[in-house]
């Protein structure tokens, strides 16, 4: 019968448990099947390394003498916007933020060469970050003004922490114009010069677990070389989307909110990114540990790119637009091959997000389960299903009259 | 016969002369285009492998020069920095060289610099500014 994550993680403690990659898992439930595979292995690892613009982080920078309240004021960490509406030190940074003097798409397209995300990498790369504050002064915290020099290694807290992470699949993103586009899928070439995706395909957590049976609110994960954990579903969640017989979605689906120790993270696996056009952003590694508790889970965990479809969507028209139409569709398999078919045209394809970075997380936290370094957690409350009638809606516009 | 491959920049105001002609016609150059983006009121980028007399080629660079045309070698002008790229592979849609492909197993993504034209896409689409070119 089944397996408990309690019983795993004995066997982990013990240094017996058997861990494979969600690339593994493939080739072993094809030779042995899901019933043995369930048997003989007691977890898959998975891993994402990619742009995830819905990610930053929060800081308590500690106060200072005499105190600041920064909250009410505006404050910058590297000429960065920040976020201080919380208390006096407490600052929050988006990985989409940009500098106010920023060019942005005056000259078109834009470089974006600097903004929330590369904050983030210098911060986890021990560099000093500039703190520029001003603020209206109080009774309490007197001091108006701020400009220090910041440091992760003194901070109280540092926290990073990603409204949505780990999309359950990705659009294909085409441009069916006549004039390239920079989009945060990269630029795309005229007439369908070129097709991008963005998903690790096999070897992506959600897509490894389609009905969130295992991954969930309080699952441990490797989140940017350090340990995290899924705090929430993610924000735009919607598991309700059609699905392939094989439980994966065929169009964007599930996500996750993840959270995590700055101070435990790497530079490696946390990457400030500019898309020319579009703006800057975080590329974030994440890798989610999947306990084989059944035959489903083995089977689940044995999906292979050729059973993994993504929709193709141009970014041209029906994305901006909001227009829930596709011209077509291809298999990760077909995408990896490097060319896809598209209204009968061959089409080169690239990969935005890194398979050959997901591949090294996937083996990094295999091999952190193996030393008996990381136990696998039970989730404390499940995401919303398939089967619930939880939906991502668009805006309901009711538009103010007669003012700006 | 001697023969190069240079990278033209020239400024917008440029972008209408025929100039790929006169280095044709007044020079005597065979020239093969390797690469042209030209848009009215932007800067254009010429790719060209010009072969003929090497007197010849000297005059052309020299008259090129006098009509304030940037130009480049385009021997190793692009490099990638191995500590900044990530392996995603978005270069391999943008290149018009086909000078990226992925190694099939490994995922990791090659750069073939002796078919690399130099164009600068690459350098401007990395997210991760892996890719430079020397000017």
């Amino acid at each position: 019968m089944g397996k408990t994550i309690a019983e795993i993680n004995e066997k982990i403690k013990k240094g017996e448990a058997v861990v494979v990659t969600a690339e593994e898992m493939i080739d072993i439930v094809k030779e042995k099947g899901a019933k043995i595979a369930a048997q003989e292995v007691d977890v898959v690892t998975t891993g994402t390394f990619g742009p995830m613009c819905s990610s930053g982080a929060y800081l308590n920078v500690g106060h200072t003498s005499p105190k600041i309240k920064l909250g009410g004021g505006r404050t910058t960490l590297n000429g960065i916007e920040v976020y201080a509406g919380f208390a006096a030190v407490d600052v929050c940074i988006g990985a989409t933020a940009l500098a106010q003097d920023d060019p942005k798409n005056k000259v078109y397209p834009g470089e974006f060469k600097y903004g929330g995300g590369h904050v983030i990498q210098d911060l986890v790369e021990g560099k000093d970050i500039e703190l520029k504050a001003t603020s209206y002064g109080t009774d309490c915290y007197p001091s108006k003004k701020i400009n220090n020099l910041i440091n992760l290694k003194d901070l109280n807290e540092a926290v990073l922490f990603n409204p949505r992470n780990l999309y359950q699949n990705y659009n294909i993103a085409v441009n069916l114009s006549n004039k390239q586009i920079y989009t945060y899928m990269g630029t795309l070439k005229p007439n369908l010069g070129n097709a991008n995706y963005c998903s690790a395909g096999q070897l992506s957590p959600l897509l490894n677990d389609p009905f969130y049976r295992t991954i969930g609110i309080g699952t441990k994960i490797f989140l940017g070389g350090g340990v995290g954990y899924v705090s929430w579903w993610g924000t735009q969640h919607n598991p309700g989307v059609k699905r392939a017989d094989n439980g994966t979605p065929l169009t964007p689906a599930g996500t996750a909110a993840v959270i995590g120790d700055l101070k435990q993270m790497d530079g490696k696996w946390l990457k400030g990114v500019s898309f020319l056009g579009y703006g800057a952003t975080l590329s974030v590694g994440i890798g989610v540990p999947i306990p084989i508790l059944n035959e489903e889970m083995a089977q689940f965990t044995a999906v292979s790119d050729e059973d993994i479809s993504a929709s193709i969507v141009d970014y041209s028209k029906a994305y901006p637009e909001g227009i829930s139409e596709s011209v077509g569709r291809a298999t990760y398999a077909e995408l990896k091959s490097g060319k896809i078919i598209i209204n009968g045209k061959q089409v080169t394809t690239a990969g935005i997000s890194s398979y050959y970075k997901a591949k090294e997380i996937a083996e990094e936290l295999k091999s952190w389960i193996k030393k008996g370094d990381f136990l696998l957690t039970e989730a404390v409350a499940q995401f919303p299903g398939a089967d619930s009638d939880y939906k991502f809606k668009p805006m309901k516009i009711r538009e103010l009259k007669g003012g700006e | 016969m001697y023969s190069e491959k240079i990278v033209l920049h020239f400024p917008s105001n440029m972008v209408d002369k025929p100039i790929v002609y006169k280095l044709s016609r007044d020079f005597d150059l065979e020239f093969n285009i390797l690469k042209a983006t030209v848009i009215p009121n932007e800067e254009g980028i010429l790719v060209l492998e010009l072969k003929g007399d090497k007197n010849n080629f000297d005059k052309a660079l020299k008259y090129l020069e006098d009509e304030k045309v940037k130009i480049k070698s385009l021997s190793k002008e692009v490099t990638r920095d191995e500590n900044l790229c990530v392996h995603c592979g978005l270069c391999i849609g943008i290149c018009p060289a086909s000078a990226f492909e992925v190694e099939v197993i490994s995922r990791k993504i090659i750069f073939n610099q002796d078919k690399c034209i130099a164009c600068g896409m690459c350098v401007n689409v990395c997210p991760y500014k892996a890719m430079e070119i020397k000017l």
